[in-house]
């Protein structure tokens, strides 16, 4: 699939293997405003306007009720509707339903397609490859070099296939999934690499739950992580605003049918995972790789012979906070953050509510969904209700506390049940600390005011 | 681009594997603009100074010996995590000219080309060599050198290295890659009429307003 892919987007063949790639999609978020401002002192123009779509996620509040940012802030987000402006860019920006988390209104609106090459300036931008799309992050400098050439310079990555067959068991998601895949195979596992999922269990999975697995696989060392289409994709596709229509449908659909990997297709790495093996899994420490089952416990870096790693445990350990041995079902959280690019689509919010309704959040807990469209839509199922009523926080959408830039983040020495996809020293406030986990597991520990093993609660 | 040939400079190794870009450089400084003069007090502000601003002693880029350093030699995959180009704006406004390492996070290692730092793949075990070497001489000097792909220690050691030969002609160069780019207008303009005909479901409906 990957080399179909690519092979169609080759516009030169350049020295040393590189290739000239061609873009499709360029997607842009108030990231963008350091490439914007080099563009207009060089005096050039956005080449394909028509191929390029910006949002507001990284820096807006989400505070209930107005996103309404400090002045700083609101500069910023005004710079970025003015040079989309001027270059002739959709903008879904501040008041428009439409707006939110740039990898999660992509697919929303219909942007993002199986077949095609898609870009943004965002490490998660993989979450694309969901629909059989070669989608990847870029630097500030990439995203300047597509404005202007709407091409990148591009060697061909290896290819990695992770086959995960069987059944999930209950109380187990795709966030689990992808924990637990990234546990296997390293944070560096997948470096150099695109990877594509394969598999039963990948196949039983819906759009929302297939995003959440390639969201994470810049967690693994891949820049793109995929997965090919199927009816599944395409009822998903089929209908949304800027989707393919009427005879372009058609000519798509017959193009993207022809996407799959061949039976015989050889990949550069193989690797396999038993869904039914498969627990709630949550992090312990600072990589999104120290992840383990929550009926494991806490590990003892005494237990590792190789120093470098043994010194890294340590050091995350007491970065964190934790004694080993300790079971992970008997950590304390100060907070809940359900969101993020990873985790805040209408399937994660369902999978909370569950497990928070007719229950009591103990501890403060957010709940972001991914953009406005998806907030309403919650809110027409009663989401909302159900959150509030349990004590949660609903809020407008954004990346919020994820990555913290719009001054959304925990204090320091706050423990936080996260949806979000990054447990890295500081990454949701300096001094904070972050365990990665489902939405279920997260409302789970909302609930209880510790990490919890969502099957022990009923839903 | 400003070009890479050749650097001789005080190296500093860090041996803490998946070194993330957060770590370079906390989200709250990405709005901060690169040509700040305090711009480079934000590179691994986090881990490098205390609460009250003052130096943490026993962070590794505050010891004596390593002032000045122009050459990080990293355990595995630094630079992991977020694509943020400002890592490497970070770690060049700092001084650093080059990152040693076994592996780089992939976005991190394609912005290192575009801002004139040269990224070295070495193997593990040389460069684990490489840190004991400075760990056991603090200040030792390196000399990295693009044109023959070598990293030289001062006592004659040499490692040769790979490097794409795209990527090196246009360090060598300092070549903007832009400006190539626009070099290939008349094959760009040849694929997006093939892309149209072959694809023309490709370009999105206009999104109403």
């Amino acid at each position: 699939m990957f080399e179909k892919i690519w092979t169609r987007h080759v516009v030169a063949e350049g020295p040393g293997g590189h290739v000239l790639l061609y873009v499709d999609r360029h997607l842009l978020h108030e990231g963008a405003t350091a490439a914007f401002t080099r563009l207009a002192r060089s005096g050039r123009r956005v080449r394909r306007p028509d191929l390029s779509f910006a949002t507001a996620d990284h820096y807006v509040r989400t505070a209930p009720g107005s996103p309404v940012p400090d002045d700083e802030i609101r500069i910023m987000v005004e710079g970025l509707g003015r040079h989309t402006v001027l270059q002739g860019i959709t903008y879904f920006g501040v008041g428009d339903p439409r707006r939110g988390i740039v990898h999660v209104i992509g697919p929303e609106q219909g942007l993002t397609v199986p077949g095609i090459t898609l870009v943004c300036g965002d490490s998660h931008t993989a979450t694309h490859g969901a629909f059989g799309a070669l989608a990847f992050g870029i630097g500030s400098s990439e995203v300047e070099h597509v404005m202007v050439t709407q091409t990148l310079w591009q060697k061909r990555p290896r290819t990695m296939r992770i086959t995960v067959d069987g059944r999930l068991a209950p109380g187990v998601d795709a966030k689990d999934v992808i924990l637990a895949i990234i546990a296997k195979i390293g944070a560096g596992g997948g470096v150099g690499h695109a990877i594509e999922y394969a598999g039963s269990g990948i196949r039983a999975m819906s759009m929302d739950e297939r995003m959440t697995v390639c969201n994470m696989s810049i967690e693994g060392g891949a820049r793109a992580g995929m997965i090919a289409p199927d009816d599944t994709t395409f009822a998903y596709v089929e209908g949304r605003p800027l989707a393919p229509r009427g005879a372009a449908w058609r000519q798509a659909l017959a193009f993207w049918k022809t996407l799959p990997s061949d039976p015989g297709a050889v990949f550069d790495r193989e690797v396999a995972l038993a869904a039914g093996e498969i627990a709630p899994t949550v992090t312990w420490g600072t990589s999104p790789q120290d992840a383990l089952p929550i009926t494991a416990r806490v590990p003892d870096p005494a237990d590792v012979g190789e120093t470098g790693r043994r010194e890294s445990m340590v050091r995350a350990l007491a970065y964190m906070g934790l004694r080993p041995g300790t079971p992970l079902a008997e950590i304390a959280v100060n907070r809940v953050f359900i969101g993020s690019c990873t985790n805040s689509r209408l399937d994660d919010l369902r999978a909370a509510a569950r497990v928070a309704k007719g229950r009591r959040a103990v501890v403060p807990a957010w709940v972001v969904p991914g953009s406005g469209l998806i907030k309403r839509a919650a809110e027409q199922e009663g989401l909302d209700q159900i959150f509030l009523e349990a004590g949660f926080e609903w809020r407008e959408s954004g990346c919020s506390m994820c990555v913290g830039m719009n001054g959304e983040t925990a204090r320091e020495g706050e423990r936080v049940a996260s949806t979000s996809n990054r447990n890295f020293e500081g990454r949701q406030g300096k001094g904070a600390r972050t365990h990665l986990m489902s939405p279920a597991m997260a409302a789970a520990a909302a609930v209880t005011g510790r990490l919890t093993d969502v099957r022990t609660l009923r839903t | 681009m400003r070009a890479f040939t050749r650097l001789t400079g005080v190296a500093v190794p860090i041996d803490l594997p998946n070194v993330d870009t957060d770590r370079i450089i906390p989200a709250r400084f990405l709005r901060r603009d690169r040509d700040e003069p305090e711009y480079a007090s934000f590179l691994f502000h986090d881990v490098r100074f205390s609460a009250d601003g003052l130096e943490k002693a026993d962070f590794i880029l505050n010891q004596r010996r390593y002032r000045g350093a122009r050459i990080v030699v990293a355990a595995e995959n630094f630079g992991c995590g977020s694509s943020r180009e400002a890592a490497v704006w970070v770690l060049a406004a700092y001084g650093f000219r080059a990152v040693i390492a076994p592996s780089l996070g992939d976005i991190f290692h394609q912005n290192c080309f575009k801002n004139g730092v040269l990224p070295v793949i070495l193997p593990a075990d040389v460069v684990a060599g490489l840190r004991a070497h400075i760990h056991a001489q603090p200040g030792a000097a390196l000399t990295v050198d693009l044109q023959p792909q070598t990293v030289s220690t001062a006592g004659g050691a040499s490692h040769r290295f790979e490097v794409d030969p795209f990527r090196k002609e246009m360090l060598l160069a300092g070549r903007d890659e832009i400006g190539l780019t626009l070099g290939f207008e008349t094959k760009i303009r040849e694929f997006e009429a093939r892309h149209a005909r072959e694809m023309a479901w490709v370009v999105p409906p206009r999104a109403s307003a």
